[in-house]
């Protein structure tokens, strides 16, 4: 079949980046709403433009189109820029720019009194611009410069509001601690620039090297490489993705703009790490030790993260702890060796958690709070959001006909099929995630207020922001039919081979009755009828809410020692060195000022001297002449 | 002969010597330009002196002692009218009130 659009899949990201680039330019122009308006369509191009490159791509088999050029020459070696495209990446494209342009549209009414609103566009380009780079690129260093000017619009949209302290530190948090992951990617992608046969990076060549330990072994690569590479690249995705023990950036980077939560820090960015994982997946395959890791730190993650969940007040707190706690799932879906299952609940995820943040937005929209146990019976004011917030409470947590329960399906009946106790661990998160998901949702939509001065002036948002609410709402009850136990087409298509076989039916009733449940627990303990929260706490509240101390633990462990020799260093400088500095200055000062005294501009005084030294130069020539010396 | 070379060249040395002790003591710019000129007589002298009984004696020295007198004259006149400028601007014309040299 003949492609028309694929060639032109490039121009994908580069709409967003001419529209960064026009924003910043023509703001004398698109100030304002207009700024906005501009930012939607570039955005709605791309995507209209990856809706026809995905109708094109949706019959023809799991070939791959690639092009590149030369970008830089290097001795021998030539690194190569360009793009590559297969379904993975296609996946991600759609998922990309749908959130993306949905976003764009919410913030016309979220964002409408921010007098900042066309930086704020332009950064929203740029980072969907980076993200569209990131998963097109078809080899690590392309894809590692992406990685970090994604990086860069998370800080810069988290510190949006950089004049609240909050903010400013989240974002410095966000940056500091993704950087220790991307540390460890760097290495990764040094290690394996040194040992890959023509350096090459290609993630082609990568999948071809690392295929099976023979052809490890042919290519001249160690099997403890290998799994010193697959660890360093899962460091890179430890860091992006939030998972635990560096996933303390995320529940912080809420202080940005809800929107931006949603799009960066819920539905693209944090995927990020998955994608690179599914991406190089090979190099992980390979080695035994690393997928245990990942399974490990996955599953680890996703039942820690949950139960952190479960106590916290801030509305995007919880959210955001959930989002952790899925992506752990994701990670676990990919330790058990299945690319599909982590890309296909990305897939659903991306929809119903953005679905969510939005919804919290419009909540926070109208309340000014994000306090949940301040709020109450918002249901009957916000009737809109309150039903599109209860289908993406009933996608997270796992209730069919909803999304979330055909990902989670799959990944539940992995995990029994690979391992029993990652399987008792997915269930109990599943459990956990229904639960915190019914106290947030009965919290805020059902009861009376907490607070005495409910104010009567509480209504719905505008179109603008309802519109992409009901679309995502749409979508998180039909994406999870892409890949059902009845269908499982999106496995195909994706191409990515995983040891597949869908468990029991027990199972999916199991996961189900899990979620009833968790929402029946939630309803019963916070629902209408609920008794007033005691004051008093357990010690595992406690706990919890301090989210197992990880936070305190980096200040003491990390923080305060670098901070302490921070300032020996500094004190070091300051005194010893700059001090040496400064008395060698004041000698030459002194030393000068004395002489200065001389030059007191009386021309008679300066003839008596240049007389004075005549006669000594002359009384020494004669002296010298007459050899009395 | 040469003991008339002799008084001739220490009258000029008492000349300098006197010029030389004005311009650098006197605080009136009129008595320090008067100083200079009595200097610049003591080298004319010098020069007739030596023409008249040097080892090779010519005209020479005289013809080069009036050009001295006229670019003495010349340089008076500069230096008088350079004064009067310096003495409406200040409102002085002591030598040590001019200090603009200083840093």
């Amino acid at each position: 079949m003949e492609l028309i659009f694929a060639p032109y899949v490039w121009m994908v990201p580069a709409i967003p980046l001419v529209c960064f680039i026009l924003l910043l330019l023509l703001r004398s122009v698109l100030a304002g709403r207009r700024a906005a308006i501009a930012g939607t369509i570039g955005s709605s191009l791309s995507l209209l433009l990856a809706l026809f490159i995905l109708i094109e791509q949706l019959p023809s088999g799991s070939d791959t189109l690639t092009w590149t050029f030369e970008w830089l020459h290097i001795g021998e070696i030539v690194i190569p820029l360009g793009y590559e495209l297969n379904h993975l990446n296609m996946l991600m494209l759609i998922v990309i720019t749908v959130v993306s342009l949905l976003v764009h549209l919410y913030s016309i009414g979220y964002m409408a009194k921010d007098k900042r609103l066309p930086t704020y566009y332009a950064y929203l380009a740029l980072f969907t611009s980076a993200m569209l780079g990131l998963v097109l690129a078809p080899n690590l260093i392309q894809l590692f410069v992406f990685w970090e000017l994604v990086g860069v619009c998370s800080f810069l949209l988290i510190g949006f509001w950089y004049e609240r302290e909050a903010a400013k530190a989240a974002a410095k948090k966000a940056f500091m601690v993704t950087r220790v992951g991307d540390v460890g990617l760097f290495i990764a992608i040094l290690l394996l620039y040194w040992h890959m046969p023509n350096h090459s990076l290609d993630f082609s060549t990568l999948a071809f090297v690392f295929e099976s330990s023979s052809t490890l072994a042919q290519h001249g690569l160690s099997l403890g490489l290998a799994t010193w590479i697959g660890c360093l690249l899962f460091a890179g995705a430890i860091g992006k993705s939030g998972q635990f023990p560096l996933h303390v950036w995320l529940p912080d980077a809420m202080e940005g703009p809800t929107p931006v939560s949603a799009l960066i820090h819920a539905a693209t960015m944090v995927a990020a790490g998955v994608y690179l994982v599914a991406r190089t997946f090979d190099i992980f395959r390979v080695s035994e030790t690393t997928m245990t890791i990942v399974m490990i730190i996955g599953g680890f993650t996703a039942l820690f993260a949950a139960t952190i969940a479960l106590v916290q007040k801030d509305l995007k707190r919880v959210l955001a702890y959930s989002t952790i706690s899925q992506l752990g799932y994701m990670m676990l879906a990919l330790g058990l060796g299945s690319a599909a299952a982590a890309m296909f609940h990305l897939f659903t995820h991306a929809f119903f958690k953005a679905l969510l943040f939005l919804g919290a937005g419009s909540i926070i929209h109208a309340v000014h709070k994000q306090d949940i146990t301040e709020m109450g019976g918002l249901g009957r004011k916000l009737k809109v959001t309150a039903w599109t917030f209860a289908i993406g409470m009933l996608a997270l947590s796992g209730i069919p006909p909803f999304s979330g329960f055909w990902s989670k399906e799959v990944i539940l009946s992995l995990a029994w099929e690979q391992q029993k106790l990652w399987f008792v661990v997915a269930i109990l998160t599943a459990f956990l995630t229904a639960l915190y998901m019914a106290r947030m949702f009965f919290l805020v939509f059902t009861g009376k207020s907490n607070s005495d001065k409910a104010s009567p002036d509480i209504h719905e948002a505008p179109p603008v922001m309802t519109i992409p609410l009901l679309v995502l709402a749409v979508l998180s009850l039909i994406s999870g039919f892409v890949y059902t136990p009845f269908a499982p087409w999106l496995e195909g298509w994706l191409g990515v081979a995983s040891s597949e076989a869908h468990g029991p039916v027990w199972i999916m009733i199991a996961s189900t009755l899990m979620g009833l449940i968790g929402l029946f627990i939630g309803y019963w303990r916070y629902g209408p009828a609920r008794k007033p929260i005691p004051t008093s706490r357990t010690w595992v509240y406690r706990m919890l809410e301090r989210k197992y101390g990880v936070d305190e633990c980096y200040r003491w462990v990390i923080i305060r020692p670098v901070h302490a020799a921070a300032s020996v260093c500094l004190a070091l400088d300051r005194f010893i060195i700059s001090g040496c500095v400064r008395l060698l200055e004041r000698v030459v000062m002194q030393f000068g000022s004395g002489w200065q005294r001389i030059q007191q501009g009386q021309l008679q005084t300066y003839g008596v001297v240049s007389l004075f030294g005549f006669a000594v130069l002359a009384v020494l020539l004669f002296a010298l002449r007459r050899g009395f010396w | 002969m040469s003991s008339m070379l002799a008084s001739f060249l220490t009258l000029a040395a008492i000349l300098f010597t006197i010029g030389c002790y004005g311009v650098l003591t006197k605080r009136s710019a009129v008595i320090v330009l008067l100083s200079i000129e009595l200097m610049l007589n003591a080298v004319n002298l010098n020069l007739i002196a030596f023409s008249k009984y040097g080892i090779i004696p010519s005209l020479k020295g005289q013809v080069f002692s009036l050009f001295t007198i006229a670019v003495a004259a010349a340089e008076a006149a500069v230096g008088v009218a350079i004064l009067i400028a310096l003495y409406r601007k200040r409102g002085t014309a002591n030598v040590d009130e001019y200090h603009e040299l200083q840093s």
